[in-house]
């Protein structure tokens, strides 16, 4: 599998991984906000968010429909959505793509799931890896009790009650994030996942990410080009209604 | 069965192709090609002489059905999509109707099954070596027919029938032509190749339907007669 620009495209795709609970999503944000302050073109897609196929999924979620199979191949059909619609035309036009969770998500809760990991992978074939995968590696008691804190209910598929770990949510959600975890970890090396530090405060691990992003990737190349400078004729009338608005003030 | 049943590849999670012991045949054929007519023909034929059926068919799944017709409508999914959400459709039919049938041991008639899924999406330029392993999910049928029809003939029957002829039957996403009449001719050549490239590793029998129903029907009842004789 290559990478976008071994693809040849003019954009670029960073992309994080880790459980839910790492802080993955608040790193990503941040390094959207700087990018937009640098003036580089730049777009966020999420998981899990084609709006196609979004009511297909929220049905097999809540009435329990899906088996590990379908599971798979819903959340491939949302990301094909969106890989073919949003991340392709976006990275042809030169723009720095930023997902929170891209295809590892799949390989590693699928394959928890029981999925075989051949299957899985050839069915995201058709996407090229990201330029940058940036795993975001906390104590599984961290992500468990940041969850676990902020939202006492757990759902379904979530907590992974489909596999019949425990009758227990919680217990269910600890084996099942530990086993999604292990395969994360396993996939470490084949796809150069630069591993961060998620017990870190926050603002030490966005210093980590910027330097990052900006080591690995030419940034001034993906800037927008400043607004042209408007023509002299318009500039006049321009003048003109400001100087109207002034003799308002004074009338 | 006199062969074990297999999966065409990776098979599903925790089913086991061995307690598939039912029979599975498949019927494929473009619109017009008396698909239909004839599966109901068997259904007739085998429940008359006391064996329990099941028929499944595509884009008939609980899960993503009436979400894949919406899309549909629109026109607005790519190929990769459009194919896995028709991957989609299919796993779910195939793991609460066809999988719990075999298991029970039920005669399944499949109007359509993977082949007419595969050939559309190679017709889009997807590859085969994607498609079989995403299809790797399905078991291997006992028998499958494929009945074809000169795409000459398939535009007089489908225009006999309903005096139009089908958006997505005639390949109109892929803009062969903006004449539908053209388009459907050209798809429905462009599906028989894709057909005889997949028969090539699935070798499934091909039925020439260009013959009346009666004559189609006396060489279906033939050939599974046979075949359910050697159980």
């Amino acid at each position: 599998m290559k990478t976008f620009a071994e693809s040849h495209f003019p954009g670029r795709l960073i992309a994080v991984e880790g459980l839910d609970g790492s802080g993955k999503s608040t790193q990503i944000y941040l390094l959207k906000r700087w990018l937009e302050a640098e003036g580089i073109k730049v777009y966020f897609s999420e998981w899990n968010s084609s709006e196609l196929v979004k009511s297909a999924t929220s049905k097999g979620k809540k009435r329990e429909l899906l088996t590990p199979t379908t599971f798979s191949l819903i959340h491939a059909t949302d990301f094909a959505d969106r890989y073919e619609r949003h991340l392709v035309p976006l990275l042809r036009a030169g723009y720095i793509v930023l997902c929170d969770r891209y295809i590892f998500t799949a390989f590693a809760r699928d394959v928890t799931r029981g999925c075989p990991p051949d299957w899985v992978r050839g069915n995201y074939s058709f996407a090229c890896i990201p330029d940058l995968t940036m795993f975001f590696k906390a104590d599984l008691d961290v992500s468990l009790n940041r969850i676990l804190e902020g939202r006492p209910k757990l759902k379904f598929f979530e907590a992974g009650m489909d596999l019949r770990l425990s009758n227990d949510p919680y217990e269910s959600f600890k084996i099942f994030q530990g086993r999604i975890l292990d395969q994360y970890l396993a996939m470490t090396k084949e796809f150069s996942f630069v591993i961060i530090d998620a017990n870190q405060a926050v603002e030490k691990q966005q210093v980590i990410v910027r330097k990052l992003v900006s080591d690995r990737i030419d940034l001034k190349k993906f800037k927008r080009r400043s607004p042209l400078p408007l023509p002299p004729s318009i500039r006049v009338v321009r003048e003109e209604i400001e100087i109207e608005k002034e003799e308002d003030k004074v009338a | 069965m006199n062969k074990p049943r297999r999966f065409y590849g990776h098979g599903i999670p925790r089913v086991n192709s061995e307690d598939l012991r039912g029979t599975l045949i498949v019927v494929e054929g473009a619109d017009g090609s008396g698909r239909s007519t004839q599966i109901a023909e068997l259904v007739k034929w085998l429940e008359t002489s006391g064996r329990a059926t099941v028929q499944v068919g595509l884009k008939r799944s609980t899960l993503v059905s009436e979400e894949l017709e919406r899309a549909q409508e629109g026109n607005v999914l790519s190929r990769t999509t459009l194919a896995l959400f028709y991957a989609t459709d299919f796993a779910d039919q195939l793991e609460n109707l066809i999988l719990p049938a075999l298991k029970s041991g039920f005669i399944v008639l499949a109007d359509r099954y993977i082949y007419t899924l595969m050939a559309r999406d190679m017709v889009r330029g997807m590859n085969e070596v994607w498609l079989k392993n995403l299809y790797g999910i399905a078991p291997e049928p006992d028998a499958v027919f494929y009945l074809t029809v000169e795409p000459q003939e398939l535009v007089q029957r489908n225009l006999a029938k309903t005096a139009t002829l089908d958006y997505w039957e005639s390949g109109m996403d892929l803009g062969f032509s903006r004449d539908m009449f053209d388009s459907f001719l050209k798809y429905q050549t462009a599906m028989g190749e894709a057909f005889r490239e997949l028969q090539k590793s699935y070798h499934f029998e091909i039925i020439d339907a260009n013959r009346s129903i009666a004559s189609v029907t006396k060489e279906l009842h033939k050939k599974i007669g046979a075949l359910l004789e050697q159980d």
